[in-house]
């Protein structure tokens, strides 16, 4: 099921007298293709959770419409939209067994839709099956691991087959060894069923390594959407590029003259296509290739090696940051006893910014 | 016995002596003067030793006027006063502007005096020479027979005592509930929504298993407060309780001891500790009924 947004937006009036209302979602216009998943990104109070809220019915929008396939179910109650949810917190019934939770949305069906016990039973039994909690039906939720609670409220979501399955912060309460492991287990299971899905999370990496588009907001705007590698590689603005990647991406203050982008005194790339004026570049961390007759000096604070590779830790005096960090593969040696370390640049990692807008200017990479 | 242990037995130590001087020893002594027939507390001698007052009790018209009593205050008025705090909580719960208001309305009756709230109560129901009372004139301009609510019939009076002790015991039960209401976590309430729970089945599913601790707690509470009915009473009917058919059964022990017929520590003893065997038995069994049903 496609899941279409037209100019959706929410507006929250103002708790004080004459302040200005709140706008948590402002004009989201985008279509969900049918069977995918979908990443909802942004840092805390971007309205991410509000565009949620929206799609699944427990907020109504103040403007804008959603469609589920053709269907407008702008005005429809949640439980007539067809929507599965999974809350943060789980929100599983504490005084219920597993098999009742998972039960409880079922046992709510009235009219024609209403269910027999045995079926009921059937089919609760089918979606445990599906996260792989079959074996633990008798107990009270209290009795499981976050893990096995998640699982149960994904079950409970999943149990009326929902056309759309929503997930807040699924794998905020997990975790790092278990929050790997379930992430996986999310598009598992997302695949196994083909139900579009959507989960919103602030954590990019998490959006990246299981989604199929992801959607990067930021004060109820959207700034970008597409696929995790290609918004890494073309990030439209300063924030979205700063949002992505782990260790976050470096930026400089930095000048364009002649074609060249100069960062303190030095030319460090060449940048054909964009006129002179001064610019906010940013390099990721592995953009950085070490370079004895390079043309980008850094003063080298440490080095922290990882393993894989290697964490080189310097700095500048026109980075926005407090040190610069790069990374380069771990065979390559850097002198620990030098005062500064040299570097020439991947121009495919640097991206310049206008230092009024934050918008990217694009130049062009040989 | 260690240095720690000692130190904490020596922290103890004031709350053992007064509970020990006040409660403990008191007991002691109520459980044997219950067994000393005849005993005269001027004196300090007693005739012999047996269950002759545990049998007097039992069989004195007053003893079992007063166990009556206490018995349908408190089957009447804890499920009517747990039940319609509930209801008020629930209001309270789902309505915005005025809330605190209510509350504070609500809560007026606890911060009130026992005895001044029995004149308002005797004002509003009494009938004199003057005036039949607020309530007969109010029964009559609907085209009822007056009734004497004080002095009247025992049906009268037992409404007026339940009607009283209902009215100053919601206050807390209205108190305890509303906070118990209020910190049922709303997400399971968004959660009913997205799967169209009916509002009865929220209440019925949800909200009453989450509160249910608070709702025993306050049922068994209400039971030995119940059982424990004396100055209500008092308020209402006077200090007479026996002339006026409506003591209770601590009413029966003061009034053993200090009353009209006072100066019976012995058949005192015994009442009070057939008071405390009913309101243990009933504890046991609400405890019992309680795991049951609160499971989380």
């Amino acid at each position: 099921m496609k899941v279409v947004l037209k100019n959706l937006t929410k507006r929250f009036p103002s708790r004080t007298k004459n302040g200005a209302d709140v706008i948590a979602v402002n004009n989201f216009d985008f279509e969900i293709p049918d069977g995918k998943l979908i990443g909802l990104l942004g840092p805390s109070g971007c309205g991410k959770s509000t565009t949620l809220n929206l799609i699944c019915g427990l907020e109504p929008p103040t403007s804008g419409q959603i469609f589920f396939g053709d269907d407008d179910v702008t005005r429809l109650p949640p439980e007539n939209r067809g929507v599965g949810l999974v809350f943060q917190n789980y929100a599983l019934y504490p005084h219920l067994t597993v098999l009742e939770n998972i039960m409880f949305p079922l046992q709510n069906l009235k009219g024609p839709e209403k269910m027999t016990k045995p079926a009921m039973r059937e089919k609760a039994m089918t979606a445990a099956k599906l996260v792989q909690i079959d074996t633990l039906l008798e107990r009270k939720p209290s009795e499981l691991s976050g893990g096995q609670q998640q699982r149960v409220a994904i079950a409970r979501a999943l149990v009326k087959t929902p056309r759309v399955l929503l997930m807040d912060e699924p794998l905020s309460n997990l975790d790092a060894r278990l929050r790997l492991q379930t992430r996986e287990e999310i598009r598992r299971i997302q695949q196994e069923t083909g139900v579009t899905t959507i989960f919103v999370t602030h954590d990019q990496d998490e959006a990246m390594s299981i989604s199929d588009m992801i959607v990067v907001m930021k004060d109820g705007v959207v700034q970008q959407i597409g696929a995790p590698q290609e918004v890494y590689d073309n990030p439209v603005n300063l924030f979205v590029s700063m949002f992505l990647g782990t260790p976050p991406i470096n930026v400089f203050d930095g000048k364009v003259e002649n074609e060249k982008l100069y960062i303190g005194s030095e030319a460090v790339l060449s940048v054909p296509g964009v006129k002179d004026q001064p610019v906010s570049a940013a390099i990721r961390p592995e953009g950085f290739v070490l370079d004895e007759n390079g043309p980008f000096t850094l003063n080298l604070s440490r080095v922290e090696v990882m393993g894989r590779d290697t964490s080189v830790v310097s700095t500048h005096p026109a980075s926005r940051n407090v040190t610069v960090r790069s990374i380069i593969p771990a065979r390559n040696k850097v002198d620990r006893s030098a005062r500064t370390v040299r570097f020439s640049l991947l121009p495919d990692k640097v991206f310049l910014f206008d230092v009024d807008d934050d918008l990217r200017l694009p130049f062009v990479v040989e | 016995m260690n240095k720690k242990s000692m130190k904490g037995w020596l922290y103890l130590l004031p709350a053992i002596l007064f509970l020990g001087c006040f409660m403990v020893y008191p007991l002691i002594d109520v459980l044997v003067y219950s067994f000393e027939e005849g005993y005269n507390s001027a004196s300090q001698t007693y005739l012999g030793v047996g269950l002759y007052n545990y049998s007097y009790v039992l069989r004195d018209p007053y003893f079992l006027q007063a166990v009556k009593n206490t018995f349908i205050l408190v089957i009447i008025t804890v499920p009517l006063s747990t039940g319609i705090a509930l209801l008020i909580s629930l209001g309270l719960n789902a309505i915005k502007p005025l809330r605190n208001l209510y509350q504070t309305v609500y809560f007026l009756p606890y911060v009130t005096n026992t005895l001044a709230v029995g004149l308002v109560f005797m004002i509003l129901f009494k009938k004199t020479a003057y005036t039949d009372g607020l309530i007969n004139l109010m029964i009559q301009w609907f085209g009822g027979q007056s009734v004497d609510f004080i002095d009247g019939p025992y049906w009268a009076k037992m409404f007026v005592l339940c009607f009283y002790t209902i009215w100053v015991v919601m206050p807390f039960k209205i108190l305890i509930l509303t906070s118990a209401l209020a910190s049922v976590n709303p997400e399971y309430y968004s959660a009913a929504r997205m799967d169209g729970t009916r509002s009865f089945r929220i209440f019925y599913k949800i909200t009453l298993p989450m509160i249910s601790p608070m709702i025993f707690y306050l049922v068994i509470t209400g039971f030995i407060g119940a059982f424990k009915a004396y100055s209500d009473a008092v308020a209402l009917f006077g200090t007479d309780l026996n002339a006026a058919g409506m003591n209770t059964i601590v009413g029966y022990v003061y009034d053993m001891l200090y009353g009209n017929s006072g100066g019976y520590p012995s058949f005192a003893s015994a009442a009070a500790l057939i008071l405390f065997a009913i309101v243990l038995t009933i504890t046991c069994i609400n405890l019992l009924i309680s795991k049951k049903n609160v499971q989380y």
